[in-house]
This record gives structure tokens, C-alpha cells and sequence, in this order.
């Protein structure tokens, strides 16, 4: 049964229809919307590759059904910033060099902004907790969390 | 996509060096582009506003080396960084050097760029010199132009006219000397992370074709089973289902969204045969050690090693073993194939577009000049993964629609299908004189046949598709040799016939592994002759490796090494410290590395913390030092998480670690800190980077562990359950 959801992506309305309202959240953005900046990974909440923000929190866009966006803010990393202002934690992953193959790096990103946004001056400790349920294969670890650390320092 | 596409077509349209026509790049003359690997104009094209274009046939597999091959060439031709674009990985644009693999996309795909641009600019320094009436010698380039003593400049769009240039590459062309260089040898941040950091980079996982389907493939619940009826009454409930197709025990379907092939591919109903021909993995080596053997090769025979060890006062022997890995890779294996008059296109993010080229057409029984596949960057691998299945797996299900597909695997299908890291046995015995002296030293693996080459495509396999039909675990008998200096030494790998799952490489295929179990056992050796471990490998190395011995050196300063024999004497508390060396020249013929780890070892729970990583580096001229620190740094991370954590499993059917719960990697708390120093040495050819600081992981740790506790740990991954065995036993 098909079924039309509303939402606000990157600030812009969208307006979907879907004929499977538990499809997932990211199956909407990447493939309706184009907003590939979230990646697929696991399906399973594991990994954080999918990762988005609705209403500011992080949420792994892969096991949110599309409907729960309904009437939502949805924001991806292109919606975090852009080359000419980017989120602190974007210019950071650049200073740093923080990424391999960056397949992560969308979840890295999106998680750390949300962590930054309620905890404005963390510990590396607290940085590496925050960032537990985030898999990166690359081994940019340490490149990460010291990204975290120099947004953090603003 | 779009944007490098058109810059792929404006770039190639407008080459002067190469001129071939330009168009819509999937329909285009496929060979009429010179990609010989002696030819100039394979590598590089220089366009009349000074762009030059690399076409490289080793691909960035995330790894940075796309800056890398940038650098080399705006080095050598005095061009601008950013005045270079680079094609990487397309089999009808770009060189054959090769799969991407083995830490040897500088040391060699580099080196033969940096050849090719070489040529290039001699050859332009010489037109010059004849415009000007003036001596190569006497000129310079600048900005891509080439300037007289005199200030006349011209430009090598001026100095190629609209001729073709067409070269041989001399591997003699002079290169730039050291002093000269300003690009290469330098940090120069990677041009791919701004675009990945603000969600604009595409990858394969992102290429979308006008009028594309989505595939799935449905695999089978047990490795060997076939698929003996399909129900397709079973999808007819979900909404753009477009075909299921099988063949034999390939069974995909194919719908017109993405989420419809999802949900078709987990609600076919699918009746499959009867399969269990697994081994028991509780009992994998002696399964291993059970089968038979298709080739004994030695690896090193000097002296008497078995006599030497018969007839020393002190034996120790032990066996090492190493678990099956998956790659794991962060995103799931991902393809679009296309069919257009007969021919077939595949994007993927293979390592080897040129052989996945072969293999297709082998499976589809199609002339290999039918077929193109082109490299876009998928999520990072570590060896042959499974793009090129899910290539195969693309083409199969385009071939059957005759529209294009794109099929990405879901988790379980990378977890469950990926090729693996084979098993890896290694037993090893040593003897010992009165005053401790190391008298001989034998080791002998048990690892399956076969090197490189052509790992074959599931769907190939699993439709009874023509295929090569052989086992390609990697070059994995390297690095049991030993750099050593041992009066005598006979190093043996017993070449297996079959192995349980279809095998291939794994970042340092064997060479990690052989590392692993001779300098853990080295150390072993070292502490019963009561000797400092930097201090015998240091007595043991050849006077002329001043090269290693200088790493070992300068990682033991580093480290503030203690010189002392392990363990350490007091072994009382419940958390105890320890430090653990390793040393590796890489296939005994480049890059050298040492390593020293730092642990902490709780001996209640088992839990083992590295506290500190550090490694010393030397693999000759570093072209880009922050991307050699990166990769470094990578490639521990990772073999930390498979020395402590990655182990996949499995019952007498099929893959049971099919997510990130059942198999585990390093999470952020786990991952220590690392300090790596680097010995550049620009006057010396490049080396690989990467690969050779894997392979020194899982020894220091063992030692480090051994140092700590006394414990000595020979079973990766080193589980905390693992280690209070060992505790309880000992």
C-alpha cells in the first residue's frame, strides 16, 4: 500500500511516496532524495555508516523506517556543512586527514557532531566512548578522534 | 560521477599525447587508447591547457595513493598538483600493472609512471633545446612550460603541436634528483578526503545508469547446496519485482528499486538441497593437518638444521596457528553491469579490472575485447574481497533483463561469501648450545596451494559457469625464510590441496603470518637462552643489514627498550606490563620494519589493553610522508583487530559470523596509541608501505603478552579466554 511521507531534508520539504512505509529511511535518501552522503553498511544499527540526524539526534538511518521521518528534520552530512562553510567537524576530518576510504566517515561525522553538540568539551576518553558503535576497517582511529578533539577546541 | 565523467571526456578529447576518440565512455572505441605498459602515452596525456592526465593501472583502494601517482607525475614534469587528474583501474584506458596489491602500487605502478613522465620530459626538453638553438642542459621547467636561459618560454602544448607523440618508455630517463624535488617527499594532503568529508564523493555504491534495475543475489543457506525449485509465486506480493533468475545454485533477483530486491531476495522461498561437507571447526587443525598435501616447498635450506637441533643440549619447539579472517569490509561488495550491443561494461571497485575483464568473459563465454570494467572506489579492502563477484553477479542478472543492474550484497552476504583468509599453521622447533646460542632452526607451515592469480567468481561457481577452477590464497610462503643469520635453518610450507572456504589475500597473505610465528618464537628462543630480545636479533642479523639493524635500533631508543631478558620478574599483581619486539624485512628483499608493543594484561578477566604501538619504518623514498604515517597506522590498527578480536565461524553448512556481533573488530577504547618514526631515504628507490607494518603485529604482542605474564600466547586471536587457558595450564 502505497503511502506519501513528508519530511524536511537538509532544510529543504520533501515529499515521498513509498509503496512500503517500513522501508528504511535510507533507502529514501539514497535512492529517491540522491542524498548518498549516508552509506550502507550493515542494516543492523552495527556499524553507523548510515548514520543521520532527525531532530538532532543521531539515528542510523538503515533500521528507521521512512515513516518515522514523517514530518521530521532530517540532515545528512551535505545538509552538516559544505566546502564554503563547513561543520567544525568536517574541517577538522580535513585538517587531520581523517580518512581512509571514507566509507565510514559519513557516520564518524554525524555521530561526533551530535556528541560535540552536547558535549562541547569532551575528553579523549569520552570521545572514544561516544564513538564506540562506530566501525571504521581502515584503522583511522586515532586520526578520528583527534579530529574530535581539534572541533572540540574550535 | 557526472563531474568526473565530463572531466574524463573533456581531458581525453582535448589530449594531445593520445588521440583517440572521445564520446559517451561506455560506447566508445574501447582499444584504440595505447595501454601498453612500455609506452608513454599509456600513462600520460598533456592537453593544451596544460592539464596532464595519468592513467594508472593500480587503483586508490582508499588508501591515498591516487596523491601519490599525482605527485609523482606533477614532479616530474614540473607541473602544478592540480593540473593532474588521475584515471585509475579502466581496461580500455589505463595500463595493465597489475592487481593492486602487496604494497606495490608505488614501487612499481609508481615507478613506471614516474619512467613514462621521465621520458616525457626529455623528450619536451629536447624540442625545446631545438626551438631555442640551446643545450637541454641549459633549460628548465617550470609550470608546465619549458624556459630558455634567455626567459623565452614555451609551453609543452607549443612544444607538441598537434602531432602525436608517441614514446617508448626508458626506464633510464633521468628523474629529478633528491635536491631538486619540491612535490614529491612532501606532505600533501589527499585530494579524495574534502569530497568524502562533505558527502560528494562517488563511489561505486553511488553509479546510477539511465534506466537501471536493482539485483540481489539469494545465496545458498549451505556453501554446497543447489537450488532445486524456486518459487516465484512466493515475491509475487511485492511490487516492482522485475525476474528471479537461477541457474544450477545461483539463484538472484532482480526488481526496478532497491528496497524491492532487498525484500524479494529475503522472501524468495527457495527449496535447496541437502549440504553439510564443512569440517568441524573445534577441530580445524587437525583438519588441516589432515589434508593432503599437493606440494612441499622448501623455502630456505642452509646446513643441517635437523642434525643441529637433534644434537643441541636444549630443544623447544611450538605451533602457531592463525584463524580464518573475512574482510569484512565496511560497505557490502557493490557492481553495476551493463550489456549494449553486445558488449558488457561493469563498474566495480575491483583490484584487478584487467583479470575481472578475463574472468568475465570466461564466465560468459564472450571475447575478452567484448568487455570492459571500469574502477570506481568502493569501501576500503583489504585484498580480493568480493567486488568482483558482485560484479559477476551484476552481469549475470543484466545479461538475463537486458537492462542494466546494480547489485549491492546485504551484510550477510559480505560476512558469508567474501573469500577468506585461509587458516594458517605453522610448527617450529630450534636448538640451543650450552651458552645459549641459537645452533638451527626449522619451521614448517601448512597452508593451501596456489599464489596470485585469478580467484573465481562465485556466480561463476555457483551457476556451473566455465571458471578457472583453482585456489588463489595470495603469495603466502613468504617470510618464513628467516633474515636471520642461523648456523642452520630449513624452512618447509606443506602446499594443501583444498582449504574450507574459497581462499584469497588478505592484507600480508602469509607473510603476516610467518612473521607472527617466527618472531614469536624467536622471543621464545630468547628467553630460554636468558637474552635480551632486541639484543639476539641484533647479534643474529647479518653485519650488512645495517638497514634493519638501524630500525631495531632506532624503535628500541624510541621505546626507551629496557635491555633485559623477558619476562619480567615480577609477576605478582593482577595487572601486569610488558613490552615485546618484532622485526621483518618484508619477503626478506624490501621494506624493513621493527616494532615494539606495549601492554598491560589483566590476569583475573584475561583482557589484554595495548597501551602503545610503536614502529619504526624504512621503506627507501617516501613520496608522501603523512600518507605512509596513514597507512601505517591503518594496517596496525587492523592487525590489531585480527590478532585480538576477528575470527570468523562457522558450522558444517556455511559462514555463521555473518554481522558485526558475531564478528567482532577494534573498537575505538581498544585501539592504543602509535607512534611511528620514519626513515626517509629520498636517494633510494620506493619501497611498499602498508603491507610490511601488518605483518609485525600479532609477534610483538604475543611477546609483549610473554613479557608481562610469562604466558605465551600461539593461538590467534588472542581471546581473554585464550589467555586464562594458557594461565590455568601453565
Amino acid at each position: 500500500m502505497s503511502q506519501t511521507i513528508a519530511m524536511t531534508v537538509n532544510g529543504r520539504a520533501a515529499s515521498i511516496t513509498v509503496d512500503d512505509p517500513q522501508m528504511p529511511l535510507l533507502y529514501v535518501l539514497r535512492n529517491d532524495l540522491g542524498v548518498t552522503g549516508p552509506h550502507y553498511g550493515c542494516g543492523l544499527a552495527q556499524c553507523g555508516a548510515c548514520t543521520v540526524h532527525i531532530d538532532g539526534q543521531a539515528v542510523r538511518s538503515c533500521s528507521v523506517p521512512a515513516s518515522a521521518a514523517a514530518g521530521r528534520q532530517v540532515v545528512t552530512l551535505e545538509g552538516l556543512g559544505a566546502p564554503e562553510r563547513p561543520h567544525p567537524v568536517q574541517a577538522a576530518f580535513i585538517a587531520e586527514q581523517a580518512v581512509q576510504c571514507g566509507y565510514c566517515t559519513n557516520g564518524m561525522i554525524m555521530e561526533s557532531a551530535a556528541f560535540l553538540a552536547r558535549t562541547p568539551r569532551p575528553t579523549e576518553a569520552q570521545v572514544k566512548e561516544a564513538l564506540a558503535n562506530n566501525i571504521c576497517r581502515c584503522g583511522t582511529h586515532p586520526r578520528v578522534v583527534a579530529a574530535v578533539m581539534r572541533a572540540a577546541r574550535g | 560521477m557526472d563531474q568526473i565523467t565530463m572531466d574524463r571526456r573533456s581531458l581525453l578529447g582535448a589530449a594531445l599525447l593520445v588521440a583517440f576518440t572521445a564520446g559517451p565512455r561506455a560506447a566508445q572505441a574501447w582499444t584504440e587508447k595505447p595501454v601498453a605498459t612500455d609506452r608513454v602515452e599509456s600513462f600520460l596525456a598533456l592537453d593544451a591547457q596544460g592539464n596532464v592526465t595519468v592513467f594508472i593501472g593500480k587503483v586508490d583502494l582508499g588508501t591515498g595513493v591516487r596523491t601519490g601517482f599525482m605527485q609523482i607525475a606533477a614532479e616530474e614534469l614540473d607541473v602544478p598538483l592540480g593540473r593532474v587528474r588521475v584515471i585509475e583501474g579502466d581496461t580500455a584506458l589505463t595500463p595493465d600493472q597489475g592487481p593492486t596489491y602487496g604494497s606495490l602500487s608505488i614501487q612499481n605502478a609508481g615507478v613506471q609512471l614516474r619512467a613514462a613522465a621521465a621520458t616525457a620530459r626529455r623528450e619536451l626538453l629536447t624540442r625545446a633545446a631545438t626551438r631555442f638553438g640551446a643545450q637541454p642542459g641549459a633549460l628548465r621547467v617550470e609550470e608546465g612550460a619549458v624556459v630558455a636561459p634567455d626567459g623565452r618560454r614555451a609551453t609543452f602544448a607549443e612544444l607538441l603541436g598537434t602531432g602525436r607523440l608517441e614514446l617508448a618508455v626508458d626506464a633510464n630517463a633521468p628523474i629529478k634528483p633528491p635536491e631538486a624535488r619540491r612535490v614529491v617527499g612532501r606532505t600533501v594532503p589527499r585530494v579524495d578526503i574534502p569530497d568524502k568529508v562533505f558527502g560528494r564523493f562517488e563511489y561505486v555504491h553511488d553509479f546510477k545508469l539511465p534506466n537501471m534495475l536493482h539485483g540481489r543475489p539469494v545465496r545458498p543457506p549451505a556453501m554446497g547446496a543447489v537450488a532445486e525449485a524456486v518459487d516465484e509465486a512466493s515475491i509475487r506480493h511485492i511490487p516492482g519485482v522485475v525476474r528471479v533468475v537461477h541457474r544450477g545454485a545461483f539463484v538472484g533477483v532482480v526488481a526496478e528499486t532497491e528496497w524491492a530486491a532487498v525484500r524479494a531476495a529475503k522472501d524468495l522461498r527457495v527449496r535447496w538441497s541437502d549440504w553439510a561437507g564443512l569440517p568441524d571447526q573445534a577441530r580445524l587443525w587437525e583438519h588441516v593437518k589432515a589434508t593432503p598435501v599437493a606440494q612441499v616447498q622448501v623455502t630456505s635450506d642452509r646446513g643441517n638444521a635437523a642434525q643441529a637441533i637433534a644434537s643441541a643440549p636444549r630443544k623447544l619447539q611450538a605451533s602457531y596457528d592463525f584463524g580464518i579472517n573475512s574482510h569484512a569490509s565496511m560497505g557490502p561488495s557493490c557492481a553495476v553491469a551493463n550489456f549494449e550491443g553486445g558488449r558488457l561494461t561493469t563498474w566495480s571497485a575491483s583490484q584487478a579490472t584487467h583479470n575481472l575483464r578475463k574472468q568475465l568473459a570466461m564466465m560468459l563465454a564472450m571475447p575478452v575485447e567484448q568487455v570492459r570494467c571500469i574502477y570506481l572506489e568502493g569501501a576500503g579492502c583489504y585484498g580480493r574481497n568480493g567486488h568482483e563477484d558482485a560484479a559477476a553477479d551484476a552481469a549475470l542478472l543484466a545479461q538475463a533483463v537486458g537492462r542494466p543492474v546494480r547489485v549491492q550484497w546485504m551484510r550477510a552476504d559480505e560476512h558469508g561469501w567474501d573469500p577468506k583468509g585461509p587458516p594458517h599453521l605453522v610448527e617450529l622447533r630450534a636448538g640451543l648450545d650450552a651458552q645459549g646460542n641459537l645452533t638451527g632452526w626449522e619451521a614448517e607451515a601448512w597452508i593451501p596451494k596456489g599464489a596470485g592469480g585469478n580467484v573465481d567468481l562465485t556466480a561463476a561457481e555457483l551457476g556451473g559457469l566455465p571458471r578457472e577452477n583453482q585456489i588463489h590464497p595470495g603469495n603466502i610462503i613468504h617470510n618464513l625464510a628467516q633474515p636471520y643469520a642461523f648456523p642452520a635453518v630449513k624452512t618447509v610450507c606443506h602446499r594443501l590441496d583444498t582449504t574450507p572456504f574459497r581462499p584469497s589475500w588478505i592484507s600480508t597473505p602469509g607473510r603476516m603470518q610467518n612473521t607472527y610465528a617466527s618472531e614469536a618464537f624467536l622471543d621464545e628462543v630468547a628467553a630460554a637462552a636468558g637474552k635480551d630480545p632486541v639484543q639476539f636479533r641484533l647479534s643474529m642479523l647479518p653485519r650488512e643489514e645495517t638497514r634493519g639493524r638501524e630500525v631495531l635500533e632506532r624503535v628500541a631508543r624510541l621505546a626507551n627498550w629496557q635491555t633485559r631478558p623477558s619476562p619480567q620478574a615480577d609477576r605478582t599483581g593482577e595487572v601486569l606490563r610488558g613490552r615485546g619486539v618484532t622485526f621483518c624485512k618484508y619477503e626478506l628483499v624490501r621494506t624493513y620494519v621493527a616494532a615494539v608493543a606495549e601492554v598491560e594484561v589483566n590476569r583475573r578477566t584475561g583482557v589484554i589493553r595495548v597501551t602503545r604501538f610503536l614502529c619504526s619504518h624504512d621503506c627507501g623514498q617516501i613520496i608522501n610522508p603523512d600518507g605512509v604515517r596513514s597507512q601505517i597506522e591503518g594496517n596496525i590498527i587492523h592487525t590489531l583487530s585480527r590478532t585480538f578480536k576477528e575470527e570468523m565461524t562457522f558450522d558444517r553448512k556455511a559462514v555463521t559470523s555473518l554481522d558485526w556481533a558475531s564478528y567482532q573488530v577494534i573498537t575505538f577504547p581498544e585501539v592504543p596509541e602509535i607512534v611511528i618514526d620514519l626513515v626517509d631515504r629520498p636517494a633510494e628507490r620506493p619501497w611498499g608501505a602498508g603491507e610490511p607494518a601488518a605483518a609485525v603485529v600479532p609477534s610483538a604482542v604475543s611477546n609483549a603478552v610473554f613479557d608481562a605474564t610469562g604466558i605465551r600466547l600461539r593461538s590467534v586471536p588472542f581471546t581473554p579466554a585464550k589467555f586464562r587457558a594458557a594461565l590455568s595450564a601453565s
